[in-house]
């Protein structure tokens, strides 16, 4: 008897701690999420707004006053040839650098992955562009595709490939090249890891099954594993998208925009007339032309997402 | 010897080559920024035409006088301590933010969180040289220009999205039945975030804090931004932009700065990046 | 020499000794069953046959055939089903039935051809279309066995195809495998640790423990006359009770042939026993008696008894009766060496 009304006390009790710690699991939780959020809508979201805002009037940094002149931004900009080959380098430097990288990164993954003498060296030596800051690699080459000291004119020269001289920051061409160099350098490292990451989440079982099938290595690698590695090699590449797209380092320490201007890209172009133009609202107006292309890339991602979650 | 075994050796040789070609392109500036740091001016500075002069080794021997000068003679010093002070705020902020959001995000908030926490993941994406042009107005408004505050007050933009993302991962991947015998046990569900959750992370949280300290050291943009006065600057900024008189790069010191900056950052990447890359996929992939 | 022969095979990983001296001959035909605890090698006996590692010494012939040294895989003429059914997951059912035809560059009306042979084997011929996750864990059994067939092997593979299958799938589908195995005639090879499976699929069994093939014969070769005391209580469930008997002998029977010495007949040999019950437990079809024997030298040696439900006989726990064993029915061991010794009178 005395038992009985034992339990059932701890049962009141326990019912009354449910109903207290339920609440505050509900409020704690939002509690715990809520500094981020704010920090995040009042720093990232305001400042989004801020921009479209901006790009509508001739604000600049200095004057606080904010007037509105709707569309003409975006025309001064739109009939403005710096500003279409600013929009035509970003998405060429884009697309050349990560395709490279894609190759780049891939190969360098599968021999990561394989087992030799020296692999934790290679793998830490492999990482190092992706750890040296932004600018400081950027001065590096900087230095290195210098015009009177470059170590690559010298090496070229000595190896018989070159018969001239390479002014790599004095035509365009040569500074498009050197910049998409730099590109590819800074950013397969990290795509390298992300991709042997995913290498060793493709099941043994399936790469054997394709060794008994008869598959050679050929056939196993581009009908087997490639496919398999795509989600990964996916994300790995939208990063190297959004960093290479929105870059403004790069550019502007190797650069500074020119030769005659033909290395800008939209966002060192948003920062001449932006910032150092002072005029911030054609510069809001240059940089929203980024969005596109990180909705497209968030697009991208949480649809790999979403599909490795529902696959095998 | 049968051709199984010989194209076993030819494939090794090719792999072998592979990981020296890539080492090397990886590798290649950092070896020139160690051999301009240590050279001294007349073994540097000879023009590249001249093919018997070779770059690539210390034709004299090498020289701390960069350093020396990098150390005593610029604001190199002033810089690293900005830095350091910077990125020591950002970090604090950055954790008491983010690892509480993403314990939440993990546990506490169920489908709508999952989705909020790819769309706070979204905001990391959302880049600087978007967001610089209205934060150089905010700057303007608040009177923190030219002020090593506008960079506290910004760098968390990208610090804590970041990092929250990889606490929920970390997060998730502490078993949910550890927390749930410790509250069928008797504890609170903050109680047990302090004693057994917290613990257990620990090596998320210091994966936090090594990347968020390296994000900060990374940035350009919102220094080149909002610093103007050589004494206010960060490393990542003064060493491009303020290691020069004139039009003249000091060239040995510029790169035994990047040098010094970048191989500590390296070591620790290097220890790290398995634990990073786990938070990642964790989060990322596997939903 | 027999269709698929090992002699002597050998295999080290760093210290540890996998498969330790393992000779065995596969006839044509046949559906041999390598049955073992976890680690006792079987798997790795598999792999090496297969190509998929190498042996550390020793030879294996497959019709014939040195296949040991340089051979790859592909070039054995082995096709092999994985416990988890390896199917490529970015390629249709379709798709990965054909993968091994398309390997050996066959032409495309070819491949039609055999992929619809080999899936109308298996009744899949309607889920050509479709991926593996969006098939049952049965229908992508089956396209795997399609995959299997489809190159027409000379040796199956199979290891532990069954066990991601739940319990009652389990049982149709090995009827259903052993039928196609009859039907194809192909020699087959067979891994796993269930013995009630190998029992029933296998024409003859291999029990493996600890890299060593202890015996090999048909199911009821293993089942009544086990090599050793490992043999012996690994097949059985439960498993074949061994009692200590006169110092360096051990006694052997099963469970099903311990029963109430009323059962048997007073012309029957038999040798008596006198037990005392512990538990009961009422299994249904049968009653399964736990308890100790009483002999004037100990009392402590436990043992089990399978009394189908026929027998009516009431048991009590901790009553004590009498029990006997048919004397054909008992086995003897060496107590060192754990291996039979010749029938004889106890």
């Amino acid at each position: 008897m005395a038992l009985r009304n034992e339990a059932s006390a701890m049962a009141t009790l326990a019912v009354l701690r449910h109903r207290t710690l339920a609440d505050r699991e509900d409020l704690l939780g939002r509690l715990m999420l809520a500094p981020a959020m704010a920090y995040v809508l009042l720093l990232v979201g305001a400042p989004l707004v801020l921009a479209v805002l901006l790009s509508f009037s001739s604000a600049t940094a200095g004057n606080l006053s904010f007037s509105w002149i709707g569309l003409r931004n975006f025309a001064t900009i739109v009939a403005d040839p710096q500003f279409h080959s600013a929009l035509s380098n970003t998405v060429v430097f884009t697309l050349v650098s990560q395709a490279l990288v894609i190759v780049l990164a891939t190969a360098a993954a599968f021999v990561l992955d394989a087992a030799f003498v020296g692999r934790r060296l290679v793998r830490f030596l492999i990482l190092l562009p992706w750890a040296a800051p932004v600018s400081l690699a950027a001065m590096a080459w900087t230095w290195i595709f210098d015009s009177t000291f470059s170590v690559i004119n010298w090496t070229l020269k000595v190896a018989g490939f070159l018969h001239g001289w390479f002014y790599w920051f004095g035509d365009p061409g040569l500074a498009k090249i050197a910049i998409v160099t730099v590109h590819v350098w800074r950013t397969f490292p990290f795509a390298t890891v992300v991709v042997l990451a995913g290498m060793a989440s493709i099941p043994r079982d399936i790469s054997e099954a394709a060794v008994i099938d008869g598959a050679g290595f050929w056939r196993k690698l581009f009908q087997v594993d490639l496919p398999l590695l795509l989600p990964i090699v996916t994300v790995a590449v939208l990063f190297g998208v959004v960093f290479t797209s929105t870059d403004l380092g790069i550019v502007y320490l190797l650069t500074r925009g020119g030769p005659y201007n033909s290395t800008h890209v939209l966002a060192s172009l948003a920062f001449q007339r932006g910032i150092l133009g002072a005029d911030l609202g054609q510069g809001a107006a240059i940089a929203l032309f980024l969005l596109p292309v990180l909705i497209v890339v968030a697009v991208a991602m949480l649809r790999v997402a979403r599909r490795t979650e529902v696959g095998t | 010897m049968t051709s199984r075994r010989v194209l076993r050796i030819a494939r090794r040789v090719v792999l072998y080559a592979a990981a020296t070609a890539f080492t090397v392109f990886a590798v290649m500036p950092f070896y020139w920024m160690m051999l301009t740091s240590f050279k001294t001016n007349r073994d540097l500075y000879v023009g590249a035409t001249d093919l018997t002069h070779i770059p690539w080794i210390f034709n004299q021997r090498p020289t701390l006088e960069h350093v020396q000068l990098l150390l005593a003679h610029t604001p190199y010093a002033t810089w690293v301590a900005n830095t350091v002070f910077i990125g020591a705020l950002v970090v604090l902020l950055t954790l008491i933010t983010a690892v509480p959001a993403g314990y939440s995000l993990a546990r506490l908030t169920g489908r709508w969180g999952e989705q909020l926490g790819i769309g706070i993941f979204l905001t990391y994406l959302i880049p600087p040289t978007l967001l610089f042009i209205p934060f150089a107005r905010v700057i303007a408004m608040l009177g923190l220009q030219n002020s090593i505050w506008a960079l506290v007050l910004v760098y968390p933009t990208f610090t804590i999205p970041f990092c929250t993302w990889l606490m929920m991962g970390f997060f998730r991947s502490v078993p949910h039945e550890i927390e749930d015998q410790a509250m069928v046990d008797g504890f609170s569900r903050a109680a047990v975030i302090r004693k057994i959750v917290l613990p257990l992370a620990v090596s998320g949280i210091l994966t936090v804090i090594i990347f968020a300290f390296t994000l900060v050291m990374q940035d350009f943009v919102y220094a080149l931004t909002f610093i103007s006065s050589v004494g206010k600057m960060t490393v990542s900024l003064g060493v491009p932009v303020a290691l020069v008189r004139g039009d003249v790069f000091y060239w040995g010191s510029l790169m035994a700065a990047c040098l010094i900056t970048s191989v500590p950052i390296a070591v620790v990447y290097n220890l790290f990046i398995d634990r990073f890359i786990a938070g990642l996929t964790a989060g990322a992939l596997k939903g | 020499m027999a269709y698929v022969e090992i002699r002597n095979l050998q295999k080290y990983f760093g210290e540890v000794l996998a498969v330790d001296g393992v000779n065995l001959a596969v006839e044509e035909g046949e559906l041999i069953v390598l049955l073992g605890p976890s680690g006792c090698g079987k798997t790795t006996l598999m792999r090496m046959i297969a190509g998929l590692e190498q042996p550390t010494a020793g030879e294996i012939y497959i019709a014939g055939q040195r296949v040991d040294e340089d051979v790859p895989p592909r070039a054995r003429g082995i096709a092999m089903v994985f416990q988890s059914y390896a199917l490529y997951p970015h390629k249709t059912a379709y798709d990965n039935i054909a993968f091994p035809l398309e390997a050996l560059r066959r032409a495309r009306s070819f491949i039609r051809d055999a992929v619809q042979k080999a899936a109308g084997m298996f009744g899949i011929g309607h889920l050509l279309g479709r991926r593996p996750r969006q098939l049952s864990g049965g229908e992508r059994q089956r396209v795997a066995l399609a995959r299997a067939v489809v190159r027409s092997p000379r040796v199956f593979l199979f290891d532990e195809p069954l066990s991601n299958l739940d319990a009652k799938l389990r049982a149709v589908a090995r009827f259903e495998l052993k039928q196609f195995q009859r039907q194809l005639g192909t020699t087959t090879i067979y891994v796993t640790h269930d013995q009630v499976e190998a029992m029933g699929l296998g024409d003859r069994i291999a029990v493996m423990d600890r890299g060593k093939v202890r015996q090999v014969g048909s199911p009821q070769q293993v089942y009544d006359s086990p090599a050793d005391t490992f043999v012996a209580t690994f097949l059985g469930s439960p498993p074949m009770n061994l009692v200590e008997w006169s110092g360096d002998t051990i006694l052997g029977f099963r469970p099903e042939n311990f029963l109430p010495k009323a059962v048997f007949g007073p012309d029957d040999g038999v040798v008596s026993f006198r037990l005392r019950v512990r538990e009961v437990e009422h299994l249904g079809a049968s009653r399964l008696v736990y308890g100790m024997l009483e002999e004037r030298a100990r009392t402590d040696q436990p043992v089990i008894a399978d009394l189908p439900v026929t027998i009516r006989a009431p048991i009590a726990e901790g009553e004590v009766y009498d029990f006997a064993v048919a004397r054909r029915a008992l086995r003897r061991f060496d107590a060192r060496t754990g291996l039979s010794q010749p029938d004889g009178a106890a």
